[in-house]
């Protein structure tokens, strides 16, 4: 049942503050998503599968899903600016939205988890070797659960962009990586968010997998002067949506 | 449908900053009666253990009862069952071990019952989006050969989704191409 409206970003939402747990989940077009074998991506030559992939009927096992918000919770998981003693350098940012369906509702308590670079485009892990300095006051991880209108929150550093081997002078668009584990296995998805008006947005081959540009914005972050905090924080909007739900419970094969 | 899907991008190689959690391989805590080993390794299309791999699973209790059920019917009664296992490390070798029950026959659409299976999503760099498949088990060939959704696989494909029984549990390796390359579905 769908009772009442709201403007979010000046679109129009169906908001249900009660919706059901769906029994299937749309299943989305080829296109939906970048494809498993892309040239310009070289590292996905060898890690994708050759043989055509099997149409997997939705039963209780993927319209069921982990529920991991509690157990993976701690303090200050969503602000990556006070994990350590000092405070990291960079542009002090909050990244916020909500998580939707496709129907336009809001998926409520649900996990949302994000890893990035720090100022200088350096990632703390052992395998990230560039020359760009570690920030001993930054860490890059993040977790938070969503709240009843589907809203989640983050303060962090703006990360930098970084230099990756996949071609000659090849560099990533500045992104912070999200994770979202959704309601059901079927709604799982692991993205990237990116800045409004990125320069390295043509020669980036993972952002332009996404074949269809709209598709490609809805990757890609508003600068929002409402979240701001003033003297203190500048601010990002990104709203996620997940699969909604099927047509019918028992769907016909395509 | 009024919205169109967020897309889907690659986990990249440093998601273990992030993502693997203590009790991530744990599916039940450790000592929990009738806990088994789920091992393997983790193949690229040039034969050479993927080390940056990040793999899920999802699973019913050894009932056929999840953790999370939603409004879905009664949830799991086993003490500590989680259901889901997370496995990446920043220092992979290519391998995953973790530690579950079997699970057991669970529902399936219209009256059917599903042999015991485990389903997985495996992300990595160079993969733009996951990749699904299920893991049954060998030794369950009368209800693997009534199991709906392994009818949809041809038979010749069907013996890349069995875990092999070992010492301790199963081991179920997954292959991305090659003359082995394991069955991946499209959920």
């Amino acid at each position: 049942m769908t009772d009442e409206l709201q403007t979010e970003n000046g679109v129009r939402v169906i908001y249900d503050p009660i919706a059901d747990t769906p029994t299937s989940y749309l299943r989305e077009p080829d296109e939906a998503h970048p494809p498993m074998d892309y040239e310009g991506y070289k590292s996905t030559a060898l890690r994708h599968p050759k043989q055509p992939l099997i149409y997997l009927p939705q039963t209780i096992t993927e319209i069921t899903g982990p529920q991991l918000g509690p157990v993976l919770m701690g303090e200050n998981d969503n602000d990556l600016t006070v994990q350590h003693d000092g405070e990291p350098i960079g542009e002090r940012i909050v990244v916020s939205g909500r998580v939707f369906d496709t129907e336009g509702k809001p998926l409520r308590g649900t996990l949302v988890e994000i890893w990035q670079a720090n100022s200088a485009g350096r990632y703390k892990h052992r395998w990230d070797r560039w020359p760009a300095p570690l920030d001993p006051n930054f860490s890059g991880a993040g977790r938070c659960i969503t709240d009843d209108e589907g809203r989640y929150t983050f303060t962090t550093i703006k990360p930098g962009p970084y230099p990756w081997g996949n071609h000659y002078n090849a560099w990533r668009p500045a992104h912070i990586h999200f994770s979202l584990l959704g309601r059901a296995f079927t709604q799982r998805l692991v993205t990237q968010m990116y800045f409004p008006g990125d320069p390295f947005f043509p020669y980036d081959p993972i952002f332009n997998s996404v074949r269809d540009p709209k598709a490609r914005e809805r990757m890609v972050s508003s600068f929002s002067i409402h979240d701001t905090v003033p003297n203190w924080a500048h601010a990002y909007h990104f709203d996620i949506y997940l699969r909604g739900p099927g047509a019918t419970p028992f769907e016909e094969e395509h | 449908m009024i919205f169109e899907t967020t897309p889907s991008q690659t986990v990249g190689p440093y998601f273990a900053i992030g993502l693997p959690f203590d009790v991530g391989p744990f599916v039940v805590p450790e000592g929990t009666p009738g806990a088994i080993h789920l091992t393997g390794t983790i193949y690229d299309g040039a034969g050479i253990p993927i080390p940056d791999f990040l793999l899920e699973t999802w699973q019913a209790d050894s009932e056929g009862r999840f953790a999370d059920m939603h409004d879905h019917g009664g949830h799991s009664e086993q003490t500590g069952f989680r259901g889901f296992a997370r496995y990446g490390l920043e220092d992979g070798d290519g391998t995953f071990d973790i530690v579950t029950v079997k699970p057991g026959p669970v529902p399936g659409l219209a009256g059917q019952t599903q042999a015991p299976h485990i389903d997985v999503s495996v992300f990595a760099r160079g993969m733009l989006h996951r990749t699904v498949t299920r893991i049954y088990f060998a030794d369950e060939a009368e209800a693997n050969a009534a199991d709906p959704v392994l009818a949809r696989v041809p038979v010749e494909r069907r013996a890349t989704l069995l875990a092999e029984p070992q010492d301790g549990g199963y081991r179920f390796d997954i292959r991305f191409q090659g003359p082995h390359e394991t069955v991946f579905f499209a959920v």
